[in-house]
Formats: C-alpha cells, structure tokens, sequence
C-alpha cells in the first residue's frame, strides 16, 4: 500500500505548527499505524530530517500512552481499539490520512504528536485511591464484595488514562476519566470510607485543570478504547452532589 | 499557551476567542472563575461553583422550565374551548389562591420562579460554555485541522446544538413576551382578550413560521436537555438506563413540539377563528 | 579465539540470618537497625521506575516518612510494563484447600526455577506472598470474585494448586494501578516527587557509595544531578535486547547497565525466558510481539499437524490427525508446563515440520474444547480482552479458528545481583523487581514476576534499606561534588558522541540486526560455537554502530532517535555479556538450553556439581574481560532433582 499521512509537525511547546504532507509507500496491511509511522521515519532519517515524535509504548494497547487524531478520530476510525492496535488493514491504498496530537488546554503539545498529560495524574493525586498504607490491610477475605460490585468496579478500572475521552469531547472535558476512577473506588466496599470526600477533592482539581464540564454528548465512550460507559459520569455526579450537604466525612 | 500556540487561528476565531477573555473577565469576577485562587476555598465551596454543580443547577431550572412549558401547552390548548374557555383560562389563572394569595399572586410567584430559574439556566450555560471554551482553545469540537469528522463518531445534532439553540430560544421568549404576554408588540392587530391575540397573530404567515422555528429549535434543546438533565443528576445509573433516559426526553420533547405547534397551525389553517 | 572472561574471588550472600528458612525473614527484620519517624523525612531515596516494584517501594517509603524522588520514562507512572502483565498472581492463600502452603510454593518456585535460585529469597517470597494480596485488595484492586464474593483463583503453568490471583485478563494493569494510586496519594501528601519523562544515564557512586543519578529530561534535553542517601533501582528486564519482545518499546537496560560498569554485579544474564504462547511473527516490520496469557492455557489446547507440512485449514483436520503433543508427552502437566518446556516443545515441533501458518512458526492454540464444555459466554468472561487483542492483531476470530502462537522472549530471571536485603554489590544500591536477579533462579514461573514485584516493594525493600540509611550517614553532597560533575561530563560526552556520529544507519536497523543475532544463537537453544560466533557477530556490529549510526537533532530538544540510541549502546554491551555467560555455562537448566546437555529424551541436563552457583559478572573495563564471581547454592530444604513434569 502507499499512503499519504498528513501530520502537525510542531518543534516545541512554544513553536508554532502545521500539517505536513509525506508519502509513505510499501505499507503492509499487517503493519499498525504505528509501524507505518516507524517506516515514516526512518524515511526521514535517511533523509536526514528529525523524525515525527509520537508517544507509544507498550504496543499491545494497555499503556496508555499512545495517542493520535487519526481523520479527527481519537484514535482512528475502529472501535474499541488503541492507536497502537489500529491495522493498517483498515485503510486502502491511495489514502490520506490526517494525524493529530490530542488537542486540550490542559495538554499541552510537547513535539510534534506528543502532549503533556500530567493533569490527569494531579486528579489521582487529588483523590483518586483508597487510603490504605502498606500493612495494615485486612486480611483479603474479610470483606466479601457481591459479583456484581466487583465487576463494576472492574469495567471502570480497566480505564488506560490515554486521555481520548477527553481529545473527542466537544468540551474539552476530563469527566469520564475522572468518573471512572471514582466509580472503581466509589462500588468497593473498601472504597466508601472516602468515596464522597474523593468526588470532591477529583471534581475540584479536574476543573483547575482547565477542563471543561459533560454536557452528555457521549463522544468520549465512543472513542473510548476500553469502552468506559457514560454512566460513570452520572455516578460521579451523584457522589458530588449528596457530598456537598455533608459535613466532611 | 496561546491560542494562536496551540495552531494557527483564521482571525474570526480569534475575535471570538477576544471576546471570550473579556466574558471572562466579567463572569470571573461574578462567579469565581479562577481556580487558582479556589486553593484557599475549601473542597466543598470550591464544589459549589463546579462543572458539576453548574451543570445540576442548569438540570434543575431546566426541569422547571419543563414543567412550566407543559402546563403552558395545556393551556394553549384550550384554544379549541373557544373565546370564552381561552380567555376564562386565562383569567383563572390570576385567580389561583385566591384570597389567600392577592390577585395574580400564584401568577407572580411563579413568574418569580421562572425568571430566577431563567437567569440561573442562562447564567451557569455562560459560565460553562466559557469554560468548554477555554479547555479546547475556543473551538469546541472543531479544534482539529482536519476537516473529516467534524461531528465526531456518534455526536447528535441535538447534543451539540444546545448553546446556539439556547440563544435562539431566548431571543424567542422575548419577542414571545412582547408579542402576546406584555401585548407591546402586535402583529395583526393588539386586543385586550388573550384569545384574540393569538388569533390575530396566527393569522400572519410570518408570525407562524417564527413559532414554528423556535419550537423545532425547542425540541432539539429539550430532546438532549431532558436526558442530560437527568444523568447531570446523576440519574444516569446503567446503559439500560441511558436508553431509558433517552426515549423519555424524545417523548417528552414531541410532546411539547407538537402540542405547542397544534393550535398556531390551526389558526393559521382557518379551522379557529 | 581469546579468553572471554577470568575467574575472580567467590561471593557469598552475607545478610540472611542464619537458622530455620521459616525464622530467617523475622530475624532480619529484628536484626536490622531501625529510624526513629523523626529523623526519616530527613533521609532521600532515589527510585528509579514506576513499575510494580518501583511505585509500590516509593509509596511505602513515602508512607514510612522518607523523602522519595522517582523517576520514570514515560509520561506518568500509571504506564510502566508492569501495566501488561495479563495472567495473575501467585499467594500462598490456600483459599481452595488445595494443599497450597508457603512452603509449596516455595517449593514449586524453587524446582520451577531448576535450582538456581536462593533458597532464602524464595522462601521469604512465598511467605510474604499473602500479605500482597490483603493489600491489593484493601487499596481497592478488584480482583476477580465468585458469586458468594470470594477472590477467585486459577492454575498457573508449573503447579497443580489453584493459588493464582487474577482479575480478567489485565492483572499487571489493575495491580499496577493500585501501587500507582498510592504513590500518586504520596505525591499528594508531599513525601514523594515524581519526575515523568525523566531517564537515568548514569549512577553517582561517591565514597564506594551509591549516592545519586544523572538523569535526561526527555523533554528538554536537560541533564540533571540527582544525589540522596540511597539509590533503588526498579527498572525492569532486558528483554529488548532482542528487539522483538513483548516489552513495551521503552523497556531498556540502561540503568542496570550504567550501575553495572559502575561496580554492580550483573548475574546470570543468559537466564531469559521465552514465552509459549505468543502471538507469531506477521512480518518484517513487526515492532514487538504480543503475549497471550499463559493462563489461557488452562482451558486452550496445543496441538499441531500429525502430517509435516500439513497446510489444511485447523478445521479440516479431523482429530486423529491432530498432535496435542505437550498432552502427548507430560501427561502429569500437559498443556500446563512450565514455560520453558512448552516453548522448546512448540520451538521442536516447527523444526520438524510441523508448525502452522505464515513460514510454519507457530502452532495452535485451540478452546473449542473448553467453549464447548463451558460456553462461550464463560470463555468470554474469563479471556475477553486477550481473544479481542488477538482478532485485531491477527484478523482472526479465535473463538471459531484455533490462535496461532509461538514462543517469544517475555522476560528475564538475571539482572543486577542482591543479596538478602536486595542490596547490589554497590553499598547505597539497592535492586528490586525484574531488574534483580533474585528469585527465579533459571526460568520464573508464571504469576510470579508480579508477586516478586510487589514483594521486593511492598515488604522486602521498606524493612532493610532502614538498616543500610541508619548504619551509613553520609555527608551531604551535591551537584558540584566532583563525581555528579564526572557522572554528568560522561553522560554529556557519551551524547555528543552519538550525535557527532552521523552516520547512514538508522538505530533501530542496528537494533534489530543485534536482536537477530541473539535470538539465533542465545535465545530459545544455546551450543558454543554459536555462542563464540555470536561474540564476534555482536562486537563487529557494535563497532559499526558506533561509526556508521545516524542520530539526528540535537540534545536540548524531544529527540526519541537520542533516546534510543542510547538504550541500544547498551544493549550491545549487555548482548556480549549475555553470551559469554551462556557459554560459560556448559548445562542445561530451566530456560537456559545448551543442546550439548540433553537427556535422552531431549529434557534439559542440569550439571549440578559444576553449575549450582549463581554467576555474578563483575565488569573490568571497557575492553577487557569480564570477572566471573560465583555465588555458590547451597539447598539445605530442597533436594535436587531432576524436574520431571511427566
């Protein structure tokens, strides 16, 4: 396959960018995108240009780290999938494809493709866990958790942080990622001690952040690779708002 | 950064994004914008004034305006009773209460309520589109270069109209109020009886099509309002109940188009007179 | 050909108490000096990654009240490849009434192992193993749970007790994000800083002692002077020394490597273990290989052709002609041997002929048995996430075709050696996690490497380096000490160097020309000649690589070609290592295969008179030989025996 990838090349945080156009040929349709990316740069780099920056890591589509607007996708045009697991099978021979960094506020662009995502880590670290120092847990039969629970919690803990809910939302907002960790924590029984006191705390630091507030859309769980429900959100909402009238836990 | 850092602005962009930043100012200064300063609130104040909490302030007076608009179809309705039932109704209702209430206090007092909840939808809608604004360098959804996909994957037509269809219904409820609650403007001929009002002004083509956009404008607002509504609540609990969710905000929305559309049609058909 | 390494002096691990193995552990904790509460935020650590080992040691050292600075390649801690880790976790719980005890899975992991592991570590692991799984659930990580909302447990390869932890199939993911959450919440409270984007180049030994890191901000190009009272090292294996591996592209050796030419011994480095059931290679592009979890080995069955060469559709070939040959010839373990049987197994069968798919490197993968007897749906809910993974890799359904998967390199049991307290050669450095060599002796079994993880920073690490920071005060030191300034001229010169170079060849062509090298003659079957072939393969590259790489950019910006040209000089390094201890070692021993030690039925020969040592690579200099130090092992609980999974 040969394939033109139109990507926003930008040398640093405080450069200005554009869309550049390279032609890439001999593409296997086995290849991922990013595979074709690597072919992309060694092109450069025999040329002897700087090579497109992207982040990428675990190539298996648990890290996180990969990004990427694909056609104004986050992620690309298949559901459910990471740009890292995004086959180049999906697209046909004589394509151009437009490639973008995750476009927020709260990222700002590093290189190229890349962003800084620290922001979604300020919200853990606002209030995103259980408070349980190392060794003084109980034993891990001593509370059962119903099935049902612990699979909740499970569907909202599979959330790679990857931040494309919040490259997709129309607002700019970070809320299915925020309310996916308060939901993981807020349906375990080992998590309701703090679970009020952490909507708020989460809430708080995700709107200093800059991010903006859900207006329902659901952009975000459509581009989401791990398929994060919408409800979150809505659970998240509820925990903030009966918090509010209590006095601190 | 900047704006024009994050990628090149086309200069329409960026007098709107100018004309953001002193909104900014001036909502910043009405409703503690500026977070940086919140650090010294405590959790629960800084809460307060949270997207969340915007949003749940927006549902509320929303789901106010709802329950308005659908006595208010019932009442329009009564059009078919005839000049006497109409405008009988419409006297009635400055009745309610009485003597405990003084004549049109129950009217007042839910005017009171319509309007706080009016300024309170209106005002928290600023406040967040500004700062939706601010978190996609003023271009919303269209902050990508590329042009494919700009309504996304799933985005509906309802759900990202909600800001301009805000304002055109606002603008509607004024020339609403003018035209057949204040009396001041009237198309058709003014009349001291309710029922001719509406009677004289559904007779002009113009003062129908008006209606008839505001209310498809109304229905697109009120089809996602209603279900974002609800899960801005915190009622969106499974995706059964998103679905849920869903259904009832498209019934509850026909409803009100079609029964505020019914009696400005058939006046406008000859079949009131 | 030349000598390739001297004999130096033997080591011996001085720190585990003598005694019982059962009362070792508690007497050290008694033994070791402790810090008054007072006088920890006082004292610096420096840990380097943000793996399992890695967060959970500086969350609890955070928790403890020392001051933690970490440090991590990527762009938040949340993404370090303890995140991959798909099957689950070993604990000695004995929930199902199995007859699981911590001495069996001591035992298990020993034997596992082929007796090259610690005995005292070993059992220390297997004792500590409970206490992680009472704290993962307490920080919330929702392991799977039965109906009655009991933990559910599974069977790993290598055992025949259910003592497997899991949840779905993204243990390493939910787990890591535990130990993320803890950390992040220290980061909170102030005791840790956490620096992203950050990579170590180089260790600062002052005094003989550990005492800080140069490290590159990846973002700027910044070189950075980071000196405390004591240095961790978590920073993983070195898998990608074969280029491909199901290590994220990230993973590299660079810190164990730099800490190593610094005085650390580097032990066993030809342990590598190679896992069955991987995805196969597609082609030549392909950037990494991607695991399917051992576990799905529990309800999958392997099984290839009986007729070489046979290229007809996995469903046109009727069950006679099939060979579940891992069933066929361990009938006591069948599909669940350890990993190192399985995959010299599947890597025999396609020598022979039989393998299946694109080039015949692969074998099948079958759960038509298992969703007929449970259904889909409980397939479904058990692998989802794996079998999703694998249709968007391969095209392929596996719910309706049987997966193709081959042996790939997974991860490695050598690393920088410890002793008891997890200590390295270098007082002051301390090694946790998969970047020492501690516990797997010569093949890990699976859900292990996140028990180990967690145990080294949850347990093991936070109870002795206390001893090491109140029985070594050092003086303050800082950035202008002439070490940090001969530290950091190093790392200055070593990327002047690779930029200076501008030569033809991409990095990642030397990358993979190296990962081909040592995976044709030190990966799955090792003999000498290869071996002495591959030194001299691996040393005419590297002097290529130094002349004719091309690096482009320059180093105060994002530079990516910077970064991984540094982590592939020193895999070249690492490379040349890994071979001469595997041609040093003339036996065969769990992931370790030396075709000239071989049963008569092709099982691995352990030479236990010769090789029951760990051997600890001392490094002499840039271009002379490496000094072997052999740790003896000494089984005083277990009796040597052939391992037998038949």
């Amino acid at each position: 396959m040969n394939i033109t990838v139109r990507i926003w090349r930008q040398h640093d945080r405080a450069a200005a960018g554009r869309m550049v156009s390279y032609g890439v040929d001999g593409i296997s349709p086995d290849m991922s995108f990013l595979e074709m990316l690597d072919v992309l740069n060694d092109q450069l780099t025999a040329v002897g240009d700087d090579p497109v920056a992207f982040d990428h890591d675990c190539r298996e589509g648990i890290c996180g780290m990969c990004s990427l607007v694909i056609n104004g996708i986050a992620h690309g045009p298949e559901a459910l999938t990471t740009t890292c697991q995004l086959y180049m099978r999906h697209f046909n021979d004589g394509d151009t494809i437009d490639v973008e960094p995750w476009r927020s506020q709260a990222f700002p662009i590093l290189r190229d493709l890349v962003v800084d995502r620290s922001a979604m880590d300020r919200i853990i670290q606002a209030g995103g866990y259980i408070s349980a120092p190392t060794g003084s847990a109980p034993d891990a039969a001593a509370t059962l958790v119903p099935k049902k629970d612990a699979d909740r919690a499970f569907d909202a803990a599979v959330c790679i942080g990857c931040g494309a809910c919040i490259a997709a939302c129309p607002n700019g907002s970070g809320m299915l990622f925020t309310g996916a960790k308060a939901n993981h924590l807020g349906v375990l029984p080992q998590g309701q001690t703090e679970r009020h006191e952490r909507a708020l705390a989460m809430v708080n630091q995700h709107d200093a952040e800059g991010f903006g507030g859900c207006t329902q859309i659901g952009e975000c769980t459509a581009v989401c690779p791990v398929g994060i429900p919408l409800d979150m959100i809505s659970f998240l909402n509820a925990d903030v708002l009966s918090a509010l009238p209590r006095k601190q836990d | 950064m900047s704006i024009s850092q994050m990628r090149h602005a086309p200069r329409f962009a960026s007098t709107l994004a100018k004309s953001h930043r002193m909104l900014a100012c001036w909502l910043g200064r009405a409703y503690g914008w500026h977070m940086g300063t919140g650090q010294l609130r405590s959790v629960r104040s800084t809460a307060v004034r949270s997207s969340v909490m915007l949003h749940a302030a927006m549902a509320v007076t929303g789901l106010i305006m709802i329950l308005f608009l659908l006595a208010h179809m019932y009442g329009n309705l009564k059009v078919f009773e005839g000049q006497q039932g109409f405008d009988g109704y419409a006297a009635y209702l400055r009745e309610i209460g009485q003597p405990l209430l003084p004549h049109a206090g129950a009217l007042w007092i839910l005017r009171v309520i319509l309007l706080a909840s009016v300024l309170l939808h209106i005002f928290s809608a600023f406040v967040l589109w500004h700062r939706s604004r601010h978190a996609t360098a003023g271009k919303g959804g269209w902050r990508y270069e590329t042009t494919r996909n700009r309504r996304g994957v799933q985005r509906s037509y309802a759900s990202f109209t909600m800001r301009w269809g805000g304002v055109v219904i606002g603008l509607f409820v004024i020339y609403h109020l003018l035209h057949l609650s204040v009396n001041a403007i009237a198309p058709g001929g003014a009349s001291a009886s309710p029922y001719q009002r509406m009677v004289n002004g559904f007779e002009i083509w113009w003062v129908v099509l008006s209606y008839v956009i505001a209310l498809i404008a109304l229905g697109f607002h009120l089809r996602h309002g209603i279900w974002s509504a609800f899960a801005s609540l915190g009622a969106n609990k499974s995706v059964a109940g998103r679905r849920f969710l869903n259904q009832l905000a498209t019934i509850v929305a026909l409803l009100i188009l079609v029964g505020f559309l019914v009696p400005p049609l058939v006046i406008f058909a000859g079949w009131v007179s | 050909m030349e000598q390739l390494f001297t004999v130096g002096e033997p080591i011996q691990d001085a720190k585990a108490p003598a005694g019982p193995l059962q009362d070792q552990w508690e007497a050290r904790r008694f033994g070791a000096k402790l810090i008054n509460p007072a006088n920890r935020r006082k004292l610096s650590v420096i840990m380097v990654g943000t793996g399992l080992a890695g967060a959970s040691a500086a969350a609890t050292l955070g928790e403890a009240g020392y001051h933690v600075k970490s440090f991590c390649y990527q762009d938040s801690p949340r993404r370090a490849h303890s995140i991959a880790a798909q099957g689950g976790i070993n604990a000695a719980k004995n929930y199902r009434n199995d007859g699981d005890s911590i001495r069996r899975l001591f035992y298990d992991t020993v034997k596992g192992g082929d007796y090259r592991s610690r005995e005292s570590n070993v059992y220390r692991l297997a004792e500590v193993s409970s206490s992680i799984i009472d704290q993962c659930v307490a920080q919330g990580v929702p392991f799977a749970r039965d109906y009655g909302g009991l933990l559910d447990t599974r069977s790993f390869g290598g055992v025949q007790v259910s003592r497997t932890f899991y949840a779905r199939g993204q243990t390493g993911q939910q787990l890591l994000l535990g130990a993320y959450q803890a950390l992040e919440r220290q980061v909170n409270a102030g005791t840790v800083e956490v620096n992203t984007r950050h990579e170590m180049l180089e260790l600062i030994v002052i005094n003989g002692k550990a005492r800080g890191v140069v490290v590159r901000d990846l973002v700027s190009g910044t070189l950075e002077t980071h000196l405390a009272d004591a240095v961790v090292l978590a920073t993983g294996g070195y898998s990608n020394v074969y280029y491909l591996s199901t290590n994220a592209m990230g993973c590299n050796t660079s810190a164990t490597w730099r800490a190593h030419r610094k005085g650390a011994l580097f032990a066993n480095p030809c342990f590598t273990q190679i896992h069955p059931t991987c995805i196969p290679v597609s082609g030549e592009h392909q950037s990494k290989l991607t695991l399917m979890s051992e576990s799905l080995r529990n309800d999958g069955r392997i099984w290839v052709p009986v007729k070489a060469g046979d290229t007809r559709a996995p469903g046109d070939i009727p069950a006679a002609e099939r060979d579940y040959y891992l069933e066929r010839q361990y009938p006591a373990f069948g599909n669940l041997v350890p990993r190192d049987v399985a995959s010299r197994a599947a890597k025999n069968q396609c020598d022979s002929g039989h393998g299946v798919g694109p080039g015949g490197r692969g074998v099948y993968l079958d759960l038509a048995d298992a969703i007929a007897r449970l259904g889909r749906d409980a397939i479904e809910e058990k692998y989802g996430n794996l079998l999703d993974m694998y249709q968007k890799i391969t095209d392929e359904d596996p719910y309706r075709v049987p997966m193709r998967i081959y042996p790939a390199v997974h991860y490695t049991m050598g690393g920088l050696w410890v002793d008891y307290d997890l200590e390295s050669s270098i007082p002051g450095l301390f090694v946790i996690g998969e970047a020492n060599y501690s516990d797997h002796g010569a093949n890990r079994l699976g859900a292990s490497a996140l028990m180990q993880g967690l145990a080294d920073g949850y347990f093991i690490l936070p109870n002795t380096i206390n001893d090491y920071l109140a029985k070594n005060p050092v003086a303050a030191a800082d950035s202008s000490h002439p070490e940090a300034v001969k530290a950091l001229d190093t790392v200055r010169g070593r990327l002047e160097r690779f930029l200076s170079i501008n030569g033809s060849r991409t990095v990642d062509s030397f990358h993979k020309e190296l990962g081909a090298i040592v995976w044709e003659y030190c990966g799955m079957e090792r003999n000498a000649e290869g071996l002495e072939h591959a030194v001299g393969l691996i040393r005419a590259l590297k002097e290529e690589f130094w002349t004719d790489v091309k690096v482009t950019g320059v180093n105060e910006e994002l530079n990516q070609t910077l970064e991984r040209a540094g982590r592939v000089g020193d895999f070249f390094e690492l490379a040349e290592l890994m071979c001469i201890d595997a041609l040093h070692r003339a036996e065969s021993c769990g992931s370790h295969f030396r075709t000239e030690s071989q049963t008569d039925d092709g099982e691995a020969l352990r030479d236990d008179a010769e090789f029951a040592y760990v051997a600890a690579w001392e490094f002499t200099g840039e271009d002379s030989p490496p000094r072997l130090r052999k740790e003896n092992l000494e089984y005083h609980n277990v009796e040597l025996a052939q391992r037998s999974y038949k």
